[in-house]
C-alpha cells in the first residue's frame, strides 16, 4: 500500500483474538440488484476518511441482470481495513452481511469461524430459500451455530424508515442497502455526513429519493445505537473503533487500477509533451480505462471507440505515426486480436502503449475474474522475432507509476510497450497518496525536422538504438514505412539476408537495452534460503505471507518484478544468491519459465488458476514447506479454494461487469 | 479536402526512386500514372499528402509516390488512416486497397471508415482476384471464376463494391477503370469532396484475371457499354455511329431504370433522367445496374457531403473541454480525498 511504511512487521489478518483487532475484514453480499457494490464503495470511502489503510475486492457476476435471488446472481464486496498497513482484501471475512439466502449460501463458507453474520430475515421466504437451494431455513437449524448471528427484518425496517416519502414498496426496498450501510457505519463508529453529502449530490435531481436514502441510512445507524444487539455470543455487536494507520502526511484519495492507469497515461503524455490518442473497444475489465479517458478531453486526450480491437490498435498506431502518443487497451482476447498490429508497430518502430487488463482465459474464459495468464502472450506471443518491453503493475496505485514508465519507454525507444494489469487491480480500490506531477522527470518527445544525412535516413539509430520520429506534414522529409523488412538507415524495402539479420538484431538489442532500474528485494535480503518471486497483483498476499514467515523465523525474502521484459540486469545474480526460488503466480507457471530460461535457475512454480487471488494463508503453507525439512514437498499447485470468494458466475461474457444500482 | 496554399508540382515530383515491381502490363501502372498526373493539377503539397495502404499488389502503391506513405497490414489501412486523420486533420490522405484487402479481410474497417465519414480518398483497386497471393478468387470474382482455390470455378456470389459503400453510408461513390482517360476527373471529384470518397477502380490483373473487364472497358464498343455520369446532365450512352444514342429512363412502376432509344438527340421526350449526384436512391440503382442489358455506370454515382468525422470529433472535443482547465495536479487529487489526520474534504 502506498500509504504506510514497508517496515511494518505486524500480521495482516486479525488472527489474534485476545487483543483488539488491528484489522477487520467485512464482506457485503447480496443479490446483484441490491446495490452491494455501492454500499461497499461508500463504506470504503468512510473507512478511508477514518484514516484506516484498506484494500477491497469487488466480486460480481458476469451477467448484467442475473435472475433475482439466484446463487449466480450474488454480488459481493469485500474490504479489509485496519490501523496498520493492509496489502490484500483479506482471506476470510470477520463480518458477513448477507442480504438474502443466496448471498448467505455462497459466502458463508468463507466466513471465519466465530465470525459475525448479519442477515435480512425479510428475504428468507420459502421462494428465496428454494432459489438458494436451501432445503431448510438456515436461520432455524444449526447452519449458523459456529457464528454470531444478527438476524432482523431489514426489509421491513427500511420500509418503515422511508414511509414518510410515500414511495412504492419496490422503490422503498431499494434503500435497503443504505439501511445496511447505516448499521455498518454505526458498528465502526463512522460519521454519516460524508455519505449524506454524497447521496445529496448523487440524487441532486431527485431530492425525495436522496431524502429517502438518507432516512434509511440514519435508521440503520439508529438501530445500531439503540437496539439490543447482543448476539448469542455476547458482544457480537459492539461498536469497534479502528484507530487510524500511521501514514505519511499528505493528501490521499481512494483509487482503482483503471483510474490510476488512466491518470498515469495522461501524466505520461504530458511528460512526453504529446497529445494522447486512445483507441479502444469495450471488453471487461479493460473498458473502465476507455470510460475514464473519454472524460478527460481537456487534457489533450482523444478517445476513439473503434469497430474492433484490431481497428483500435491500428488507429493508435496511425495516431503515433502522425505525432500523438498512441495508446490502446484491452484484455486477453482483444490483445490476441491486436497481435498482428503489434508486429507492425515493432517493424515501423513507432511508440505505442498497450494496456492488457488480464482476465481468466483462454477464449472468453472468466471475464470478470482475475488471472495472470497472458505473460507468454505479452513477452513471446507474436509472429517473427518481435521483441517488446513489458511492465507489470503490482497494485492500483502502482499502476500510475507503471503507466508513466510505459509512456517513457515507448517515446524514448520508439517501441510499443505492454503494460500488464489484471481484473483485480482494475477493480480494486486502495488509498493513494496523491503524487505531485511536477516531481516526475519529463521526457519530451523530439521530432525530426531536417534531413539527418545526405539523404533522409528514417531508420538511422541513436545511441539507444531508436530511430527518429518523423511526422507526416514535415516539409522535405517524405518517406515510406511499412511492415515489410526495410533496409538499415534508408528504410527502403530490403529482403536481403544480411539486412534482415542486422535489423532483427537491431530490434532485439534496442529492447534489451531499455534502461530498467535495479531489482530490489521488497522484504528480506539478498541471499539466503528462499526467495519468493512474484509479479503483478500477487504483491499483497506474497508480501504479507513472507512477512509472517519471517516473523516465525524463516529465512525467506520477497522479490517483486515490475520489468518483465527486459528483466533487470541484476536479477539473475540476485536469484542465484538464494538456495531456492519459489514463483507464485495465477497461471500455470509462465514467469517461472521465463526465469528458468533466462538464468538457468531452478525456479519452482506455485500456481493457482481458480480466478481468485492468492490467500495469504495458502502462500504461508507453501513457504512453510521449505522449512519443514521434507525434500520435494515444496511448490506445486494451490488447491482450488471454493470458499475463498464467491465464484459461481458462469456463462456468457456480457462485456460488462456492472452491478445494478 | 482542405486545400491550403496551392503548391506547384509536376508529375516527376511525385515519382520515387524505387523500382516499380508490378508485372509488366498490370493495370496498376496506369492508375499510378493517373494519380501522379492528377496531383499536380490539384496543387497539393507532397509533404502534406499521405498514401496509406493495406497488403496486396495494389497496396505497394505508396512506395512509388514521393509523399508520406504507410504500407500497413492486410485489410487494416482504413483503421490506421482514421487514427492518422484524427491526430492530424490537416493531412490529405489517400487510401489504397484491393478487392481482397478492402472487402474481404478489411470489409469491416471499410464499412466503418465510410459510415464515420473520415475525410480521405479511398481507391479500391478491383481486379476481381487476389493478385499478390497468386490468383485465388476474391469476394468480387464473378461466379464461375476458375482459380487455384476454385479449380472448377467459384460458386459464391460476388459483392458489389459501390453498393457496399452506399450501404455503409458513404457520401461519395464513384467508379473508373485503370486505363480510362476519365480517371483523373474522377480522382479530382473525390479530392474535392470533403469526407470519405470511395472510388472503385477496375484494374486489369494481366496475370491472374486477364481482361475480365474488357466486356465494358475495351475501346471497341465502349460508347455503348459505358455510361459516364455527370451531375446535372442526362444519362446518355451510345452514339449514332454505333447504332443509336440511348439513355436511362426511370420506370416508376418497377422503380428501376430502363434503357430507352433517344432519336434525334431529344432525350427529354425519350424520358431520359438527368443525373442528380445528390440522389441516394438513383445512386443505388446505378451501382446495381446489371451489366449486359445495361451499360456500366461510371464516374461519380453519388456526391452529397455530410459532416466529417474529424470535424465532429474536434467540435466535440472543444465543447467537452470548454471552460475546463487542464490541471493535472488538481485532477490527481480529484474525488473524495482526505488528509492523513482524517479530515474529509469536499468532493472537488
Ligand atoms: C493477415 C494476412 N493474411 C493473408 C495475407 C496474404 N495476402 C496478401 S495480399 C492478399 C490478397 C490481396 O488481394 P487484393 O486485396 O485483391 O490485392 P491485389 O493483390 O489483387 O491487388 C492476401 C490474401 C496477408 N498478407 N496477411
Ligand atoms: S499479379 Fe496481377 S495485380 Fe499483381 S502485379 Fe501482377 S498483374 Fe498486377
Ligand atoms: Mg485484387
Amino acid at each position: 500500500m502506498a500509504s504506510a511504511a514497508e517496515t511494518n512487521t505486524r500480521d495482516e489478518a486479525s488472527n489474534n483474538s485476545e487483543a483488539a483487532p488491528d484489522a477487520i475484514v467485512v464482506r457485503f453480499a447480496g443479490d446483484s440488484g441490491d446495490g452491494m457494490q455501492l454500499t461497499g464503495g461508500q463504506f470504503t470511502l468512510s473507512t478511508a476518511l477514518a484514516g484506516n489503510d484498506l484494500a477491497t475486492f469487488p466480486d460480481f457476476p458476469a451477467e448484467i441482470r442475473a435472475p433475482q435471488g439466484t446463487l449466480f446472481g450474488v454480488s459481493a464486496f469485500q474490504i479489509n481495513f485496519g490501523s496498520r498497513e493492509i496489502n490484500t482484501a483479506g482471506d476470510a471475512p470477520d463480518v458477513l452481511v448477507a442480504m438474502n439466502p443466496a448471498a448467505l449460501k455462497v459466502n458463508l463458507p468463507a466466513l471465519k469461524s466465530g465470525g459475525l453474520v448479519i442477515v435480512d430475515t425479510g428475504e428468507f421466504s420459502k421462494r428465496n430459500l428454494d432459489k438458494a437451494k436451501y432445503d431448510a431455513n438456515p436461520l432455524e437449524d444449526d447452519t449458523l451455530a459456529k457464528y454470531d448471528v444478527l438476524a432482523f427484518d431489514i426489509s421491513e425496517l427500511t420500509i418503515q424508515a422511508v414511509e414518510p416519502f410515500g414511495l412504492g414498496k419496490k422503490d422503498a426496498l431499494r434503500s435497503k442497502n443504505m439501511w445496511t450501510l447505516g448499521l455498518a457505519l454505526w458498528m465502526f463508529d463512522r460519521p454519516r455526513e460524508p455519505i449524506h453529502n454524497w447521496l445529496k449530490q448523487k440524487f441532486a435531481k431527485k431530492p425525495d429519493i436522496a431524502d429517502a436514502n438518507i432516512a434509511a441510512l440514519d435508521a440503520g445507524h439508529a438501530y445500531g445505537e439503540t437496539a439490543e444487539l447482543a448476539g448469542p455470543r455476547s458482544g457480537a455487536m459492539r461498536q469497534t473503533n479502528m484507530p487510524p494507520v500511521d501514514s505519511e502526511p499528505g493528501l490521499y484519495r481512494t483509487i482503482t487500477g483503471a483510474e490510476s492507469i488512466s491518470l498515469g497515461l495522461v501524466a505520461g503524455a504530458q511528460l512526453a509533451e504529446l497529445p494522447m490518442f486512445f483507441g479502444g473497444y469495450p471488453i471487461t475489465p479493460a473498458s473502465a480505462i476507455l470510460h475514464h479517458l473519454a472524460r478527460l478531453k481537456e487534457y489533450g486526450v482523444t478517445t476513439f471507440q473503434a469497430e474492433d480491437e484490431i481497428a483500435a490498435i491500428c488507429a493508435a498506431i496511425g495516431a503515433s505515426y502522425a505525432g500523438s502518443l498512441g495508446v490502446t487497451s484491452s484484455s486477453g482476447p482483444g490483445i490476441a486480436l491486436k497481435t498482428e498490429a503489434m508486429g507492425l508497430a515493432i517493424m515501423t518502430e513507432l511508440p505505442l502503449v498497450i494496456v492488457n487488463s488480464q482476465r481468466g482465459g483462454p477464449s472468453t474464459g472468466l471475464p470478470t475474474k482475475t488471472e495472470q495468464s497472458d505473460l507468454y502472450q505479452a513477452v513471446y506471443g507474436r509472429n517473427g522475432d518481435a521483441p517488446m518491453p513489458v511492465i507489470a503493475a503490482r497494485s492500483p496505485g502502482d499502476a500510475f507509476e507503471c503507466a508513466i514508465e510505459a509512456c517513457r519507454i515507448a517515446v524514448k525507444y520508439m517501441t510499443p510497450v505492454m503494460l500488464l494489469t489484471d481484473g483485480y487491480i482494475a477493480n480494486a480500490a486502495e488509498p493513494w497518496k496523491v503524487p505531485d506531477p511536477s516531481s516526475y522527470e519529463p521526457f519530451p518527445a523530439t521530432f525530426l525536422t531536417e534531413k539527418n544525412g545526405e539523404t533522409l535516413l528514417p531508420y538511422a539509430r541513436d545511441e539507444k538504438g531508436a530511430r527518429p520520429w518523423i511526422k507526416p506534414g514535415t516539409p522535405g522529409l517524405m518517406h515510406r514505412i511499412g511492415g515489410i523488412e526495410k533496409a538499415q538507415g534508408t528504410g527502403h524495402i530490403d529482403y536481403a539476408p544480411d539486412n534482415h539479420q542486422a535489423m532483427t538484431d537491431a530490434r532485439k538489442h534496442k529492447v534489451l537495452g531499455v534502461t530498467v532500474p535495479e531489482q530490489e528485494v521488497s522484504l528480506g535480503q539478498k541471499g539466503g534460503k528462499l526467495a519468493v518471486v512474484g509479479w503483478g497483483s500477487t504483491f499483497g498476499p506474497i508480501h504479507q505471507a513472507v512477512r509472517r514467515m519471517r516473523a516465525k523465523g524463516c529465512d525467506v525474502s520477497h522479490i517483486h518484478v515490475r520489468h518483465i521484459w527486459p528483466l533487470p540486469a541484476n536479477l539473475g545474480d540476485l536469484l542465484n544468491s538464494y538456495e531456492r526460488v519459489l514463483v507464485p503466480e495465477m497461471n500455470t507457471g509462465q514467469f517461472k519459465t521465463v526465469l528458468r530460461d533466462q538464468y538457468l535457475v531452478d525456479a519452482e512454480p506455485l500456481t493457482k488458476t481458480s480466478g481468485q487471488p492468492f490467500q495469504i494463508a495458502e502462500l504461508e503453507d507453501a513457504i512453510g514447506k521449505y522449512f519443514d525439512g521434507i525434500e520435494g514437498n515444496e511448490g506445486g499447485q494451490v488447491p482450488v479454494n471454493d470458499q475463498q470468494l464467491p465464484n459461481l458466475s458462469a456463462g456468457y461474457d456480457s462485456g460488462s461487469s456492472k452491478d445494478m444500482d | 479536402m482542405n486545400a491550403p496554399a496551392k503548391i506547384e508540382t509536376t508529375l516527376k515530383d511525385w515519382e520515387t526512386d524505387q523500382e516499380v515491381r508490378w508485372c509488366p502490363g498490370c493495370g496498376d501502372y496506369a492508375i499510378l500514372k493517373a494519380v501522379q498526373r492528377t496531383l499536380p493539377q490539384l496543387g497539393v503539397d507532397p509533404a502534406n499528402t499521405v498514401f496509406i495502404s493495406g497488403i496486396g499488389c495494389s497496396s505497394r502503391f505508396p512506395y512509388y509516390m514521393e509523399s508520406y506513405g504507410f504500407h500497413t497490414i492486410h485489410g487494416r489501412a482504413p483503421a490506421l488512416a482514421t487514427g492518422v486523420k484524427l491526430a492530424n486533420p490537416e493531412l490529405n490522405i489517400w487510401l489504397v486497397t484491393g478487392d481482397g484487402d478492402g472487402l474481404s479481410i478489411g470489409g469491416n474497417h471499410m464499412m466503418h471508415v465510410l459510415r464515420r465519414n473520415v475525410d480521405m480518398q479511398i481507391m479500391l483497386f478491383n481486379n476481381e482476384i487476389y493478385g499478390l497471393t497468386k490468383g485465388q478468387y476474391s469476394p468480387t470474382s464473378r461466379v464461375g471464376t476458375p482459380s487455384p482455390s476454385t479449380p472448377r470455378g467459384s460458386v459464391d456470389a460476388p459483392a458489389n463494391p459501390c453498393a457496399f459503400a452506399l450501404g455503409s453510408g458513404a457520401r461519395f461513390v464513384a467508379r473508373g477503370f485503370d486505363v480510362s482517360k476519365n480517371l483523373p476527373d474522377v480522382l479530382k471529384a473525390a479530392h474535392a469532396h470533403r469526407g470519405a470518397a470511395f472510388i472503385e477502380i477496375f484494374q486489369n490483373c494481366i496475370v491472374y484475371n486477364k481482361d475480365v473487364f474488357d466486356d465494358f472497358a475495351a475501346p471497341k464498343g465502349a460508347e455503348d457499354r459505358q455510361l459516364w455520369l455527370e451531375d446535372g446532365k442526362p444519362m446518355l450512352f451510345g452514339s449514332e455511329k454505333s447504332g443509336g444514342v440511348k439513355g436511362l429512363a426511370l420506370d416508376t412502376e418497377t422503380l428501376a431504370f430502363r434503357v430507352v432509344d433517344v432519336p434525334d438527340g431529344d432525350w427529354e421526350s425519350a424520358g431520359v433522367r438527368v443525373h442528380n449526384a445528390k440522389n441516394r436512391v438513383t445512386a443505388h440503382l446505378l451501382a446495381e445496374l446489371p451489366f449486359g442489358p445495361y451499360p456500366m455506370a461510371l464516374g461519380v454515382l453519388y456526391d452529397d457531403p455530410a459532416p466529417t468525422f474529424s470535424d465532429s470529433v474536434i467540435a466535440e472535443h472543444e465543447a467537452a473541454s470548454k471552460g475546463k482547465e487542464a490541471n493535472l495536479a488538481k485532477l490527481l487529487g480529484t474525488g473524495q480525498t482526505w488528509t492523513v489526520d482524517g479530515t474529509a474534504q469536499d468532493p472537488v
